[in-house]
């Protein structure tokens, strides 16, 4: 190493130090997001065919916020009968108006939402933190101005599909089947919506049972963008709920995002139906950082990475690879970086990682962390006062990782990284290859060239090149091999809600 | 069968492809391929599940070769191997005349030219299904399509040449390698079309041809770990359920030629979005800066 860097290290390890002796350089002030924007309703029904109704079921089950363990409202569980009726109510929808109806009206509603979703920003971000514990800088930076974002773009693509796909003819293919899940609630619901709606398909979306807040205002925002009733129907409840939409007969086609190991279950359930399926599943993403990388942006790059919605991210860059000789520069500025991050209240605009969603969430994460330091890695969490009620996990570092422990190979969607090493571009992309999954990754170098060479040697479906967990609708997302098939988002986005005729121009 | 004029004729042993080489199936096993009027032609070998584990083995081993490859190279490659074809014309026709087939000379031209249709995308599907997005923010973000890996490809079973190389061209042109399962019936045009590949530029591995009943070995390729995509064509109907449900086991993906798209001789047989049924769509973001 370098005399002059070797200097910079001691000074940041003495800063460090000193940084952990009086906990923080800085103190910062509280700042609290006010809440008052938001009114939450003490009961929420299904909403089925423009409106909110009682569930046949008659279930009925609490949402909690995360970071006070309080309970918010209680949301309806949809049984059977009440998905049935969601379905045909999709199905009569679909028949009647939407698939008929020309793409540049449907564009027009869609532009309502996006609009109505600029409008009402400031309540969607205070509700999603509430409701599902992340930090008020990333819902009202990140998740509301996306999903509006994703209306916005596809509703310009409602009547230009014609355009689309070269020598084919599309048409929509009729239900869609959605369950997405916790992590960006609201996010995850115009993914699922927006490029279903401009394709002329109607929708019955299930949103996590953890967090059906956001996609029940998103009902009222569609509401009042007098949208015909029954193009989308929200039904909430849990796995089961979501599995009698994924099998029910009159949805058309399924679209998942959520765990590999029930997009299997899912995959197996509509084996044989010949119904059109999309998965966005798990991820095990390998940040490999080069030692000509500029280091202080990686390392910015790796907590962005990782600790970004307290690691509940299925692109997560939860395997770190850092070259051998910058490993310790990396290791120290990493270990420095987690003692500034600020833990705790998600409404506070300071915070920068939240409540962990739920209480089984955080149990598995606990779970997984026991297992690293059991298979013998070493751990590192920085000193941080955690809040005496709600969901909470430091942002923890693993090193002496071994590919073959479960940290390295299990996807643990907490904040939590492991971080292994190697020698040459051939070792890294080998182990960053190493796994079933195949969603992202990330490479920081300078060098173009070797940008490229690992770019297109790595097997995952979005890959960050000097930056990392950036998303926009125009931007397709999604996997290779386990991390589901299909992508969401720019003009890939679109095929998995059409049908096709050729125009018979081949030849 | 009879001397032809006055000469003895030397039979051919129809064997296995797997990874450039012909061997018999492991098992020992053969059964007959009879022809349209039910007469044996011939006993071809039976493939067992070890067989199809090691054609996975051979596709997956080739697939870093390949998929290196330039396009340009590519499609060179498969365009040498409708060269090759037409060389063998008349015994491919002879072959698939043998399997019933009412127009022989007609199935046998329109697979040749097949072969050249799409060996000439193979350096163009970028242009047309590879995108540079317009995201909000200063980053240059494209998205190409890349080839999946292994497939495995069950040929269509009453279209023995035209059918299978409908299937089996897009999905190697990009880079691919391929586990085929010939039509059980009427392996002959597979075993032949083997050796065309076998004596073409094809590196070994690329495509691995397995005779055998269907039956038997689709479960074990809609079950393989390490195969990333199934077309499911020429699957009976009533083993469809089954082998998607398998195929679940590692996300595979489900590939089929949609009605319209199994008339072999209709221009919808052929199409650059069959390329991309066995291929991967990879995203790459990069920050704009001086």
């Amino acid at each position: 190493m370098p005399e002059r860097e070797r200097d910079e290290l001691e000074r940041r390890k003495a800063a460090a130090s000193s940084a952990l002796a009086e906990r923080t350089p800085f103190a910062y002030a509280s700042a609290p997001e006010s809440s008052e924007i938001v009114r939450i309703e003490d009961r929420y029904g299904l909403f089925i065919g423009g409106e909110f109704v009682e569930p046949k079921s008659g279930r009925w089950f609490g949402t909690l916020n995360p970071a006070t363990e309080e309970v918010l409202s209680e949301v309806a569980e949809a049984g059977p009968e009440d998905v049935d009726l969601a379905v045909t109510t999709a199905r009569a929808a679909w028949e009647e108006s939407w698939r008929d109806l020309p793409g540049r009206e449907r564009a027009k509603y869609m532009y309502r939402i996006a609009r109505q979703l600029q409008e009402r920003s400031r309540e969607f971000a205070v509700l999603e933190t509430i409701d599902g514990g992340k930090p008020i800088k990333e819902s009202r930076d990140v998740d509301v101005p996306l999903a509006a974002a994703h209306f916005f773009y596809y509703a310009g693509w409602a009547d230009k599909l014609d355009y689309a796909f070269p020598g084919r003819l599309p048409r929509p293919i009729g239900v869609a089947g959605q369950v997405i899940p916790w992590n960006f609630p609201l996010l995850m619901a115009a993914w699922k919506l927006a490029p279903a709606l401009a394709t002329g398909n109607t929708v019955v979306l299930k949103p996590a049972e953890t967090t059906p807040l956001t996609a029940l205002l998103l009902a009222e925002v569609i509401q009042e963008a007098d949208l015909p009733p029954g193009v989308v129907n929200i039904v909430t409840g849990a796995g089961e709920t979501g599995s009698n939409v994924v099998t029910h007969e009159a949805v058309d086609k399924v679209a998942f995002t959520g765990s590999t190991d029930v997009g299997k279950i899912i995959q197996r359930a509509v084996a044989g139906t010949g119904k059109h399926l999309t998965l966005e599943l798990g991820g095990k993403a390998a940040n490999i950082v080069f030692e000509d990388a500029a280091l202080d942006q990686a390392v910015e790059g790796i907590v962005n990475g990782i600790y970004f919605n307290q690691g509940h991210v299925c692109c997560a860059g939860s395997r770190l690879f850092v070259q051998e000789s910058v490993f310790e520069p990396v290791l120290e500025r990493l270990k420095e970086r987690l003692a500034t991050l600020r833990v705790g209240d998600p409404l506070d605009k300071n915070t920068d990682v939240g409540a962990i969603n739920s209480k089984q969430q955080l149990r598995k994460i606990e779970e997984l962390v026991e297992s690293g330091v059991e298979e013998g890695a070493e751990i590192y969490q920085p000193a941080c006062d955690l809040p005496a009620r709600g969901y909470w996990f430091r942002p923890t570092l693993f090193t002496g990782v071994a590919q073959s422990h479960r940290i390295a190979r299990e996807e643990i969607f907490g904040p939590v990284l492991s971080v292994l090493t190697f020698r040459t571009p051939e070792e890294a992309l080998e182990k960053a290859n190493n796994t079933p999954y195949g969603l992202s990754a990330g490479v920081w170098t300078e060098k173009g060239s070797r940008i490229l060479w690992m770019t297109s040697r790595l097997r995952a479906g979005v890959i960050w090149a000097n930056t990392f967990n950036r998303f926009d609708p125009s931007s397709p997302f999604g996997g290779y091999k386990e991390s589901g098939f299909g992508r969401e988002g720019g003009l890939h986005g679109l095929e998995p809600y059409l049908e096709f005729e050729e125009d018979g121009r081949a030849g | 069968m009879p001397a032809e004029r006055g000469r003895l004729s030397v039979r051919k042993t129809y064997k296995l492809y797997i990874g450039g080489d012909f061997p018999r199936s492991e098992s020992g096993r053969s059964y007959p391929a009879v022809d349209g009027d039910g007469e044996v032609v011939a006993r071809v070998a039976r493939a067992s599940r070890k067989d199809l584990r090691e054609a996975v083995r051979a596709a997956r081993s080739a697939f870093p070769g390949w998929s290196g490859k330039t396009p340009y190279n590519r499609g060179q490659v498969l365009y040498r191997v409708a060269e090759l074809m037409e060389g063998r014309r008349a015994q491919f026709v002879e072959e698939v005349r043998r399997a019933g087939a009412t127009d022989p000379e007609g199935g046998v031209d329109a697979a040749i030219d097949r072969w050249v249709w799409y060996a000439g995308w193979a350096d163009k599907i970028h242009h047309i299904l590879g995108t540079v997005n317009p995201v909000a923010a200063p980053y240059f973000n494209f998205t190409i399509p890349e080839p999946t890996g292994v497939v495995g490809i069950v040929a269509p079973p009453d279209a023995p040449l035209l059918g299978l190389v409908s299937r089996m061209a897009p999905a190697v042109i990009s880079g691919n390698c391929a586990v085929v399962l010939a039509s059980e019936r009427w392996p002959l045009p597979a075993v032949t079309l083997a050796e065309v590949l076998a004596t073409s530029d094809v590196p070994g591995g690329v495509v691995n041809i397995l005779t055998g009943l269907t039956a038997e070995l689709v479960p074990w390729l809609a079950g393989h770990m390490d195969v990333n995509a199934i077309d499911v064509t020429g699957v009976p109907e009533d083993q469809r359920p089954e082998v998607e449900r398998l195929a679940a086991e590692n996300v595979k993906r489900l590939v089929r030629a949609e009605d319209g798209e199994t008339d072999w001789l209709g221009d919808r047989a052929q199409s650059p979005y069959t390329v991309t049924s066995f291929m991967e769509m990879k995203t790459v973001w990069h920050p704009m800066g001086a």
